[in-house]
């Protein structure tokens, strides 16, 4: 069971936000959810996780990308080339 | 164009003066599949005012061909939804019955090809997205195996899942288009260089194997859908395939393993939409955390915050184990359950759906209901197999999808097999 308190946490990791109205129904359908996934409980995970799959490199080299004025044109009040964001401290 | 069912978020048309395949078709295109200069939103707030600068490889792939682009299908926000009521601009209307929903997510897809608004569209398909819409609607979707079309372009919810794949009023049109957008391309890791020549189509039915998993018709499926597909299988075994009962016993840890591996990939995928790069511009005074939570808080909608959560948590110290690994573990089982039973047959048979269209606002009040809708399209999603959804009839008066789900890269016997079908049906 996750408590008020958990889905709080996991909501400030996130950076999702939560209002206090929806806090109590929110927990109650995720617990319900959690309780489905109990299923893997019962699942014998003895065997070797088989990995098929191989890596695909490709060579270093230097391709056309999108100029810098396409790839800022969907930031807000970019300055001197540059993306602005939050202040980090 | 009078778009009554809300299947368009946009129908800013961008015509293409190419000649191939496509020429002069007017293709409708899900709003997760980048379009530049066409605003792409995912049916979410979080991408409001966003304009891509670049194509989907597929979308490439489509102006090549001839085809125009007739605008952006409504969806549930980022994929995540079985009925488009998930949509932040209202739910899609199912053309056969307006009080009823499309399916999801790719709803907007199915209503703009069953509404005859367009003739083809593009959907993707993470667990059942492309399929689940084309069975409520009556229409033809195929989902791809995984990697046979450039993810390219494709804005991720759960990439290792994910396909785009064709929707179309019949077999002859899906096949058209998907052969237009399978093939190789560099700029996605996982794709695969297996092209599919649409002059090989002819109906093919003959001879075949066809595997009927038990699970198919097991609890929960409604039993007039069930009939209907059974009848479906019924036409099948007149037209020369042989059939033959089999049994994929991990299909139980299927739901949970799904929405585990989801939801974590979603976790992390939707990470970079705090409105920095496009989006609702974050409070710059504000401590980032904040400025971030306030965006994503306004900006997704409930459904896509529990996917967040749920895979934040699921990926949390502690619980990697409980969850993460125990879902990789029963995907294994599930992939060998469907590698054993197609080493057998050429192909499996079942409903797409163990229900038909349910009325608007019926599934939202329960979010485990709306999974559990879902238990017999994401098998084939973990399997990464090919499977196409086929209109076979009606149950309660709405229509109901014969899914066949076929071998690694085996679209061709699909395809083949389904038009057979739809000849005779």
């Amino acid at each position: 069971m996750v408590s008020e308190n958990d889905v709080l946490h996991i909501a400030e990791l996130a950076d999702i936000g939560i209002a206090t109205a929806e806090l109590g129904k929110f927990t109650e359908q995720f617990n319900a959810i959690l309780e489905y996934f109990d299923i893997l409980d019962t699942l014998e995970a003895n065997d070797a996780l088989e990995r098929p799959l191989v890596n695909v490199f490709r060579e270093d080299e230097t391709r056309p990308s999108l100029s810098q004025e396409e790839v800022l044109r969907n930031s807000h009040n970019p300055e001197d080339g540059y993306i602005r964001a939050p202040k980090v401290i | 164009m009078q778009d009554t069912y809300n299947a368009f978020l946009s129908t800013i048309e961008i015509p293409s003066e190419a000649k191939g395949l496509l020429a002069g078709i007017r293709i409708a295109v899900k709003d997760n599949i980048s379009t530049k200069d066409i605003p792409t939103t995912c049916a979410s707030k979080i991408l409001t005012g966003y304009i891509p600068p670049y194509d989907a490889h597929a979308v490439e792939l489509l102006k090549a061909a001839g085809a125009t682009i007739a605008g952006k299908t409504n969806m549930d926000e980022f994929g995540m939804g079985t009925t488009t009521e998930n949509s932040a601009f209202g739910p899609a209307l199912n053309p056969r019955d307006t009080t009823r929903v499309t399916g999801g997510s790719s709803g907007g897809s199915a209503a703009a090809v069953a509404g005859c608004l367009v003739p083809m569209a593009l959907g993707s398909d993470t667990g059942g997205s492309i399929r689940c819409p084309a069975s409520y609607c009556g229409i033809v979707g195929l989902k791809p195996s995984y990697g046979r079309v450039s993810r390219y372009g494709l804005i991720a919810y759960a990439n290792s899942f994910e396909q785009i794949g064709p929707m179309a009023a019949n077999v002859t049109d899906t096949a058209k288009l998907f052969s237009i957008i399978a093939g190789h391309d560099r700029r996605d890791s996982t794709s695969v260089a297996k092209p599919y020549d649409f002059a090989g189509l002819h109906a093919e039915i003959k001879g075949k194997v066809i595997g009927v998993p038990k699970e198919y018709f097991g609890e929960g499926v409604d039993k007039d859908v069930a009939a209907s597909v059974e009848k479906a299988i019924q036409k099948l075994e007149e037209l020369g395939a042989v059939t033959r009962e089999v049994s994929l016993p991990s299909m139980q840890y299927a739901l949970a393993a799904y929405y585990v591996t989801c939801t974590c990939e979603a976790s992390s995928n939707l990470d970079r939409f705090d409105g920095v790069r496009y989006g609702p511009e974050p409070e710059m005074n504000l401590p980032w955390h904040d400025a971030y939570t306030k965006v994503r808080a306004a900006g997704f909608g409930p459904e896509v915050r529990r996917r967040i959560f749920l895979g934040t948590f699921a990926l949390t110290a502690g619980y990697y184990g409980k969850y993460y690994l125990k879902a990789q573990h029963a995907k294994q089982l599930i992939r060998r359950d469907f590698l054993r039973v197609l080493t057998d047959c050429d192909m499996l048979a079942g409903p797409t759906m163990p229900n038909v269209a349910p009325k608007l606002g019926e599934m939202t009040a329960n979010p485990l209901q709306m999974y559990q809708t879902d238990i017999l399209t994401v098998p084939i999603n973990i399997a990464g197999i090919p499977a196409i959804s086929v209109p076979c009839g009606t149950a309660h008066g709405l229509p109901v999808g014969l899914q066949l789900m076929g071998r690694m890269f085996g679209e061709e016997a699909l395809l083949n097999a389904a038009l057979a079908f739809e000849e005779e049906a």
